[in-house]
Parts: structure tokens; sequence; C-alpha cells
């Protein structure tokens, strides 16, 4: 109603490759990174940024799982140990080397993306569940080494302290600070991933996704793409791991369990599966969820009972609802928050019309 | 389409009942403690009797007029015993301008670490988190406040030695441990007392999630014919101990669990009283009903017209939210006295904690001494025996090996 699609004519190469070819694209864009680096940062308490630090993280990983679920149709149940990775490589370089972090972040996705294509390469004989059993084993096994070999992990605890990330001779301590350092890589990560799906790469991976004999037919390399999706996506979790350990100080094995593959997969599902906005959406839902249900069961649950059976009732109450929400998310739209998202979007393009 | 608009709507009234979620206005004259907390999570049966215990206590300081005339405000936050909730509460808690953390879980307190020294909040780790947080010069803002990892394990040698009358040489110690860090950690402890000792010492782990440990005991109990066993379990497994141990005919009375597997619940779960009969368990807070100030939370309950919390049958956990609560209390108390009832600060809390002597609580609490130094107040435990269908006192209140203890605090990074 507002904008028109038609007439936007591309006269140059560069025009028709653009990322956003719409002006009004364009400008959502721009103000959707306003209102993140100005407005947000400057408006909000630090409580709430410190919120959407850990949006930030889980969507650096929900993305590059998607790459691997939604995009290649290859499924991981690893990813959580992929993060164990790339933080384990990253705090013992850093604690052992003295590396800066801007070293120690990609090494440690490097890392996690060779491990990543290891635990992978199962793939190229085994696909659906069975593939899902076999990285399940990988996770079991990094979880163990990590947890009993001292060398990695640093002592007894499998506890690493990390020093806070530096740049420029400044430490990146505070929440605030802390958003800006993680929004860098959450635009890096976008970036990446939206220009590496429309790619001669991202191309090959929706083609085994769709059917992989077809695939190898065509000239597709099935061998290298497969295994190149798990170390893409495996790069990312491993980069996802290190900002948890820049986040939290501490790398830490527990925090790595296979209850994160699943949180993981869950966000993508509810996301959408191969879409780089469903992403972003699973990973706000699954992380803000939790935190919105406590937060409204604290404003509204003392009318209804005493505050020790609140205190009791919320921790649980929220569980059951977090289920149900997912359920009834799923069952209204099973394509996913994104489908979700782009009927309204649709159904606004043409409004006040019906088509 | 009229879906799609619902969804629309109804996505609208759930952010704006989470963006207007009223910001409790700061009341006159309060002091807020930030409480994490785990009733749902791995640890749920600690966290039910527990946080329960920890906020009868303070309401019973309210009642009493409150501390130095301020009131006291426990805001707690469920984390599920996840990490990134720890740190999304430990923040909500900050913004509500909580003057101290009571820490739940071995990795939250080590990922909170540097936090709170840098915002200079001070958090408990009582029973858990690291042992090397003794050293109050290396971790300022960390108080374990009971006996960590290494102070039960020097503890549980000791309990072994007495029982095994006087002399360990040439004994055989099983050291029964849940296989992670946490589980662990009182191994160089432990390892280091058995070259002190003499005695032969076979550790045997238990993979989580530790329901499953039928090998292990039999290989305490017939291959390698343990003297003594020292077991280190969380969640279900203690109860599962209990139980195989009893099956293969290892006699309880010489076993010894530490502070985590150590509850009524567990005895409950392994098969009730008469199955754990001789079990001894290692404690920080006294148990049982039989304190001073469990009779005044009685009463408190009875001028409100309302029964004692069923919480309170569960005296391991809940003894201890009280004891947590009531060195918070004390801590506060002090730091108040200091500042002359003025608002207080972490620091000044800090300072309170480090002031923490001679406060038994009837009993209740060990004869703690916390100082700039010993943030652990010199690592007390106490045994108890399972004994005729309760949990019958079979020590005071004592610590072992303090030098042992000493030198592996000096020893870590």
């Amino acid at each position: 109603m507002i904008h028109r699609e038609c007439g936007v004519l591309k006269t140059s190469y560069e025009a028709d490759m653009a990322l956003y070819p719409l002006p009004i694209a364009r400008w959502t864009v721009a103000a959707i990174a306003v209102v993140m680096f100005l407005v947000l940062p400057l408006a909000v308490h630090e409580y709430y940024l410190s919120i959407v630090n850990l949006i930030s993280i889980a969507v650096v990983g929900a993305l590059g799982l998607n790459i691997l679920v939604g995009y290649t149709g290859q499924i991981s149940i690893g990813h959580g140990a992929f993060m164990s990775v790339g933080a384990y490589t990253a705090a013992n370089l850093v604690v052992r080397l003295d590396f800066p972090f801007w070293l120690a972040l990609p090494l440690g996705g490097l890392m996690a993306a060779l491990v990543g294509a290891v635990v992978g390469s199962p793939s190229l004989r085994i696909k659906g569940l069975y593939l899902a059993i076999a990285t399940l084993a990988g996770q079991l096994i990094i979880e163990w080494l990590i947890n009993h070999v001292t060398w990695i992990s640093g002592g007894a605890q499998a506890t690493i302290q990390v020093p806070r990330p530096e740049l420029f001779g400044h430490t990146i301590s505070t929440q605030f600070e802390m958003y800006f350092f993680l929004l860098f890589f959450v635009v890096l990560a976008l970036v990446g991933t939206m220009n590496l799906v429309r790619s001669r790469v991202g191309r090959a991976f929706i083609a085994i996704r769709d059917h992989d004999i077809a695939a190898e037919i065509i000239g597709i390399n099935i061998f290298r793409y497969k295994l190149l999706a798990f170390a893409i996506s495996s790069f990312y979790a491993g980069v996802t791991g290190v900002l948890y350990t820049y986040y939290l100080g501490i790398a830490n094995y527990e925090q790595f369990q296979i209850t994160v593959s699943i949180d993981y997969l869950a966000m993508i599902i509810i996301g959408g599966l191969g879409s780089i906005l469903g992403s972003v959406f699973g990973a706000i839902f699954v992380t803000l969820l939790p935190i919105a249900i406590r937060l409204v069961m604290e404003a509204f649950g003392g009318l209804f009972f005493s505050q020790q059976a609140v205190l009791n009732f919320i921790p649980n109450l929220r569980l059951i609802l977090f289920g149900l929400l997912i359920i009834v998310f799923l069952v209204v739209e099973p394509e996913g928050l994104n489908r979700l998202w782009r009927n309204i979007r649709n159904y606004f393009r043409v409004w006040p019309f019906a088509y | 389409m009229k879906r799609s608009l619902t969804m629309v709507f109804g996505a609208a009234l759930i952010a704006a009942t989470v963006l207007g979620a009223p910001a409790p206005a700061l009341a006159q004259k309060e002091i807020v403690i930030g409480l994490q907390c785990d009733r749902t999570g791995a640890t749920q049966t600690v966290g039910v009797n527990l946080c329960p215990g920890y906020h009868d206590y303070i309401n019973l300081a309210n009642a009493k007029g409150g501390v130095e005339g301020w009131k006291i405000r426990a805001l707690e936050i469920d984390h599920e015993y996840k990490v990134p909730q720890g740190m999304e509460s430990y923040e909500r808690h900050k913004k509500e301008g909580a003057v101290l953390i009571s820490i739940y879980g071995t990795p939250h307190t080590q990922a909170l670490t540097q936090k709170l020294t840098e915002d200079r909040i001070p958090g408990t780790s009582p029973g858990f988190g690291t042992a090397a947080a003794a050293d109050g010069t290396k971790y300022p803002y960390i108080f374990p406040i009971a006996a960590t990892y290494w102070s039960q394990g020097a503890a549980a040698v000791k309990f072994a030695k007495d029982q095994l009358g006087g002399s360990l040489k040439g004994k055989k110690i099983a050291f029964l441990f849940y296989d992670n860090p946490a589980g662990r950690e009182p191994l160089a402890v432990i390892e280091d007392l058995a070259k002190q000792e003499g005695f032969e010492l076979r550790t045997f782990a238990v993979p989580p999630p530790g329901v499953e440990m039928g090998a292990q005991i039999l290989d305490i109990s017939q291959r390698y014919r343990a003297d003594f066993v020292i077991a280190h379990l969380f969640g279900r497994s203690p109860s599962v101990s209990i139980k195989e141990l009893k099956r293969v005919g290892f006699p309880l009375r010489k076993v010894v669990s530490f502070v985590w597997g150590s509850a009524e619940a567990d005895i409950d779960a392994a098969g009730g009283w008469a199955v754990a009969e001789g079990y001894n368990t290692m404690q920080f807070a006294g148990v049982g009903s039989d304190y001073p100030v469990l009779n005044e939370i009685r009463e408190m309950y009875k001028a409100q017209g309302k029964e004692p919390p069923r919480e309170m049958a569960s005296t391991v956990y809940y003894n201890r939210g009280v004891l947590i609560a009531a060195i918070h209390v004390e801590a506060i108390r002090n730091a108040l006295k200091d500042k002359k009832g003025g608002p207080i600060t972490g620091a000044d809390v800090k300072a309170g904690f480090e002031k923490i002597k001679g406060f038994t609580l009837g009993g209740l609490v060990p004869p703690l001494e916390i100082t700039a130094n010993d943030h652990e107040g010199g690592g007390w435990v106490q045994i108890f025996t399972v004994k005729g269908g309760k949990f019958v006192k079979a020590t005071e209140w004592f610590k072992a090996y303090p030098e042992v203890i000493a030198k592996h605090v000096k020893a870590s990074k």
C-alpha cells in the first residue's frame, strides 16, 4: 500500500545482485540498524541489553545450524559440542598464548569447523535419523573428552577463566559494551549467511537438500559440499561458543551439553527451516519467551496466589507454558515464525484489497 | 487472513504486557537480596525445600521489625540450573539494586566470579562452587560460607579414620563420585591425604545421569573389598548408591556421603529409613526440627493463622536455606551497624561478611569465623547417621586437616 514493487528497474548487474533490490527494504534495514545501534542501547536499561546479548549469541548459533539443517538438509545434534570446541580452543589460546580475541575467535571457529567436518563425515553415507544419531555420538565423545582430558579443560573443574576481550587497549566488560561487541558479530553472521545462500555454494546446498541424487547428476560434488556445509555450520557454532565464553568470562563444558543442541534445533524449527529471518525469530522466541513469561507471572501472579505459591508456581508454569506455546505456534504455522511473518506481510502488501 | 491478524494482536498483547510490566517501585528502607534457585532443573529436589527455608527466615527477620530498621526483600529467580539463565538473573538482580547475590550452582559461581568482582557485589556459594574461593584475597567477592568440597573431602577422611579405629594405615578407601567437574574436585585433597595417612585409595566414577552404578558398587564390595566408602553424588544418584550398596550387602555404616547426597529425599528415594539404616551423611547446617529459630518460624506462621509449610519436614535442605538466609542477614546487619544504619552497598556487605563470628543460631549454624582471608569460615561439618527412622547426630561440628586444605588453597591459581 505504501510502496510499489513495480517500476523498480534494474539497469546494471550490481543493481540486480543487490542484497535488497527494493528501496523500501533498504529503508527498513537502515531503520532497524539505527534502532539497534543507537536507539536501543541508549534507551533501555542494561538489564534489557543483557537479554538482547543472550539473543545475539543465540542468533549466530541458530544461523549456523540453519545453514546445515535448513539449507543443506543434514541434521546435527552435535552443535552444543561444536560450540564447546570453539570455546575451549579460544580459551586455551587466550590463557596460554595470550592471543587477542580477534585471533582467538576465528581460530576457535576454525577448530570447530574441522571437528564438525569430521563428525559430519558419516553424512556421506547416511541420512536423516541415522545421521542424527551419528552426530549425537560426536556430541557425547566431545563432551567426554573435554570433561576428562585436563590438557584441554584446564583442570578438574573443566573451567577456564578467560579475561575480557580488549579492543585498542579498552576492556569490553559491561553489558553495554558487550552489546556492541556481540552485535558486530551478529551483523557479520547475518550478512555472511545472506550472501552464502545466494552464492554458488548456497545453491549447491539447496540442491543437495531438495534431492541429493539429482544434485549429484547435475554435477555437484556431494562429498565436498556436504562436508563444507558441516564445516561452515560448525564454524558458526564455534564462534557462538567463543562469544559465550567471552560473554560469561569462562569456558565451561556444562553450558554446552546436549540440551543446548536440542535448544538450537528448537530455535530453527520454531523460527523456520531454511530461512535467515526465521533463525533470528527462533533465537528471539526461545530466549525471550521464558523471561517474558516470568515477568508477566511476577507482575500478575500475585493477584491469584500467595507469595510462596507464586514462587513455586512460576518456574513450573513457565516450563509448561513454554512447551504449550511452542506447540501452539507449530500448529498454527508448521513452517515457523518466518512463514507467519510472511503471511502477515503479504496481507498488508495488498491491503485494503483482498488480493 | 483473520488468523494472521489475531496473531498480530496476540503478539502485540504479549509485547505490551512485557514492556509494561511494572518495575517494582523502591519501597522505603528496603534492602534487596538476589536469590537464585533451581526448582525445576537438574537439582530440583534441593531447590524446592531450600528456597522456602530461605524465604521463611527472611520473612521472620522482617516480621521482627526488619534488620536495623530496614526491610529485606529476597528476589527469587529460577534459572533451571542453566548458565545463561543464571547470567540473566544476575543482571536482573543488579537492576533491582541487590547488594548480595545468593548464587546457586557450581558453574554459575564460576561464571559470576569475574562479574561480581567488577560490580563489587558479594555472592555466596554454600557447599558448592570453587573450593579455591575460600581464599578471600584471591576471590574478594565470593563467599563459600560453608564447607567446600575440599573441606568436605578432608572431613570425610577424618570421619573414616575415627570409624576405623583411629588409624588408616593400610586400609582401603573407595571414593565413589559423580563424573563431572564438581564431583572430581575433592579428589586432589583426598589423594594427598591418602599419602599422608597411608591408606589405599581407589576411585569409582559414576557417569551422568548417575542412575546406573551396579558395576561400580559390585567392584567396591566384592573385588576391591573397601574398608570405607566416601560417596560424592548428586541428584538421583545418592539414592541409587544406597540401594545398590544395600543390595550387595555392604554395611552402610561404613559409608559417608558428601553434603548433596544427605537429605531426607535421598533416603526416601532409596526405599525408606529402614533400608538406609546406618548411612552417614555430612551436613553443613544442623538437621532436625529442634532449633529455636525453627520454633520461631512455626510461631510466625501460627500468628498469621497458617500451618507451617510442609517443606519444613525436609529438614536437611530447609535448614540449609535457613542457614544461608541467616548468614546473609547477619552480614547485612553487620554492614548496617558499620554504616550507622545508612544505605549500604555491596562492598559494605562484603565487609559485613568478614565480621561474622560466633553466630550459631542455637546450633543450626556451625561456629563460623569468616575473615578477609578465610571466606569459608573454617570449613565446619557435622555427621548425622540414619538411625531408627531419623537423622541422629554422630559428631559435633568439626573441621579436618586444615593445613592440607590451606596448602591446596594457596597452590591454586
